[in-house]
């Protein structure tokens, strides 16, 4: 073999086909570093399940990433087309042309003015591409899509050989190739031409269940590779494809010691004195009215007080609304807003549907490099997609910020049982998990808050009174032994220590301390 | 077949008729055309017609103006409009239906 692979560090440690990464977000995850190299792998899927727009992001990152001109062979679309349907992605097709780096050819196949007569073969398909392969010493191809050809030629077994010796000449030729090819009932392509591209098969797939569509990716074969065989959601964003693997990517993370602090100290103290760690996942939940959201704000400014960025991502207000509610506890978010240190995204989820979501949010997370993320709330979501979708989905959404090392709160409405479901799913995924209930006692209804979780710390395993006064939110100090004092009984006990000249005394919680 | 004459044919009788076959090398495909073919003008057309052989192995970048994806293709481009014919040319009737050729004797 001309490049000399180092051994892959796989578990395995078989890795030795050559691959070329394909520079497409999760792909090279999925199967295990890129597409077989100097091969041909076979793309299918229906109509408008994204395999041109695969084929050319191969292109553009061959170019942009890893120094690989490239030829794409597009019988449908023509060259405008092309360029001008991917221009909305950030490819700019024409200048790579112009550089020298791309080449687009379009094959213009028109049945009805072609007469047979006796034999032929391809070669003329073949010296075309030889052409522009050599025009821009091409190391990858993309030929979309072969089913034309057969559409084209009613002699279709002249087309399977001629397709036959177009993988073999490919692969002489040292390319690394994507041929797409369409679906077909019962096989994978129509014309059965899987069966000829033997080293590696990709389906694509774009299925509607509950009115939410949701495209999948599928390795269905990889020759002389171990490959992910699971159907991957994939997205395509405002920057292309985004393949989403659920469990390759959220467990590669760093782990920092670093910690945040949630802008009310009785509550820092409660998570083992210093506040959440960076990069861990916080999940607020509790039922209505008990100041979800405004954990949330103070979490945000508290970060835009150490100069970090904030993203809020809101379901069901508005950018004024929340601003507004939050000056009544006294946090002043416009601020933050105008020095840019605060973002807020408004949208239902069922705006667009919950891939169509998720990609947003990222294109969104990805631009704004955030340190810290709300989604307020993420139950919203449930009305954009069944719920084991949802859950899906937020792992995929924790794993992208995970990754990232973005700190990620989400608040969570508990109401009905379909949530509790999906709260336990995505319970799994969660760092650090906040309750905050309303308590009936006394004839009050007092905010109560607790920590039901907090990995990787010393927390507090108190339930605390939750206040939300003009002043700010506080968490009030414990008070008495054995039984938690809220509201009026509080005020009470407090005002009975003062007179002792006593002072507060604030638990700071761990399990060992009571 | 060598009665054949189509309709369009008087329109078409004043012009010269200008073929180009395109081959790959010389395979026997692109020989066996180029045979059938001069054997087809000879038999059917008037001394006015003109054929050119053009080789995309040496001229590769002209495969894209004819829009040429099958070896041989037979291309008539005097006069216009007309189908391509791909093949060996050994179907002589259906060559002569696509290019639509006038009989020597009409």
């Amino acid at each position: 073999m001309a490049t000399h692979t180092v051994q892959d560090p796989s578990p395995e440690g078989l890795e030795l086909l050559a691959k070329a990464a394909t520079g497409i977000q999760g792909l090279d995850q999925v199967t295990g570093g890129g597409l077989p190299r100097g091969r041909s792998t076979l793309v299918c899927g229906p109509a408008g399940c994204g395999k041109t727009l695969l084929g050319i992001e191969f292109l553009v990152r061959g170019i942009k990433d890893y120094g690989e001109p490239g030829v794409f062979v597009a019988f449908e679309e023509t060259r405008e087309d092309l360029i001008a349907n991917v221009a909305s992605l950030g490819f700019d097709l024409s200048r790579h042309e112009a550089d020298g780096e791309l080449a687009l050819e379009h094959v213009g196949i028109d049945s009805s003015k072609v007469v047979h007569s006796g034999e032929w073969d391809l070669e003329g398909l073949f010296i075309r591409l030889g052409a522009a392969i050599d025009a821009v010493d091409a190391k990858r191809v993309v030929i979309d899509t072969i089913e034309n050809l057969f559409a084209a030629f009613p002699d279709g077994a002249t087309v399977r050989s001629e397709l036959r010796r177009m993988f073999r000449w490919l692969k002489d030729r040292g390319v690394t190739a994507i041929i797409t090819g369409e679906r077909g009932s019962g096989a994978f392509t129509r014309h059965g031409i899987e069966e000829y591209v033997s080293d590696c098969v990709i389906v694509l797939d774009h299925r509607v269940s509950e009115e939410t569509s949701t495209r999948r990716l599928r390795v269905l074969k990889y020759r002389g590779s171990h490959h992910g065989t699971n159907e991957y959601p994939f997205l395509i964003g405002k920057s292309g494809v985004t393949v989403v693997p659920i469990t390759s990517l959220g467990l590669e993370h760093d782990a920092s010691g670093e910690r945040l602090s949630m802008g009310v100290d009785r509550l820092d103290e409660m998570l083992g004195g210093r506040g959440v760690l960076r990069g861990s996942s916080i999940l607020v939940s509790g039922t209505a009215g008990t100041g979800k959201s405004t954990v949330a704000a103070q979490f945000c400014d508290a970060a835009c007080r150490r100069g970090e960025r904030a993203l809020y991502f809101a379901f069901e207000e508005s950018e004024a609304q929340i601003v507004r509610n939050m000056a009544s506890v006294s946090m002043e978010l416009q601020q933050w807003v105008d020095r840019g240190l605060l973002r807020f995204k408004c949208a239902r989820p069922s705006l667009l549907g919950l891939e169509a979501h998720l990609s947003s949010m990222q294109d969104l997370v990805t631009e704004y490099e955030p340190s810290i993320v709300v989604l307020d709330p993420i139950s919203d979501l449930l009305t954009a997609g069944a719920s084991r979708d949802v859950s899906a989905m937020l792992t995929r959404q924790v794993d992208f910020l995970k990754v990232r090392g973005v700190t990620a709160l989400f608040t969570s409405l508990d109401q009905d049982l379909q949530l509790e479901e999906a709260n336990q799913q995505i319970a799994a995924l969660i760092d650090v998990w906040l309750l905050v209930t309303s308590q009936e006692h006394n004839g009050e209804r007092n905010r109560a808050l607790s920590v039901l979780k907090a990995r990787g710390m010393a927390h507090s395993n108190q339930v605390r009174e939750f206040l939300l006064t003009s002043q700010g939110i506080d968490v009030a100090g414990i008070h008495g032994v054995g039984k938690v004092l809220t509201g009026s009984a509080r005020v009470a006990q407090e005002a009975s220590r003062r007179s002792d000249a006593d002072e507060d005394v604030v638990a700071v919680g761990t399990r060992s301390s009571l | 077949m060598s009665a054949l004459r189509p309709p369009a044919a008087e329109d078409t009788k004043a012009e010269a008729c200008h073929l180009r076959l395109y081959v790959a090398g010389e395979s026997p495909k692109s020989l066996r055309a180029l045979a059938n073919l001069k054997r087809l003008c000879d038999e059917h057309l008037d001394s006015d017609y003109e054929i050119d052989v053009v080789d995309l192995l040496e001229h590769p970048r002209l495969a894209a103006g004819d829009e040429i994806i099958a070896i041989p293709t037979l291309v008539r481009r005097l006069p216009k409009p007309m189908p391509k014919i791909i093949g060996d040319l050994s179907d002589p009737e259906r060559v002569i239906v696509g290019l639509q050729l006038l009989s020597k004797d009409g």
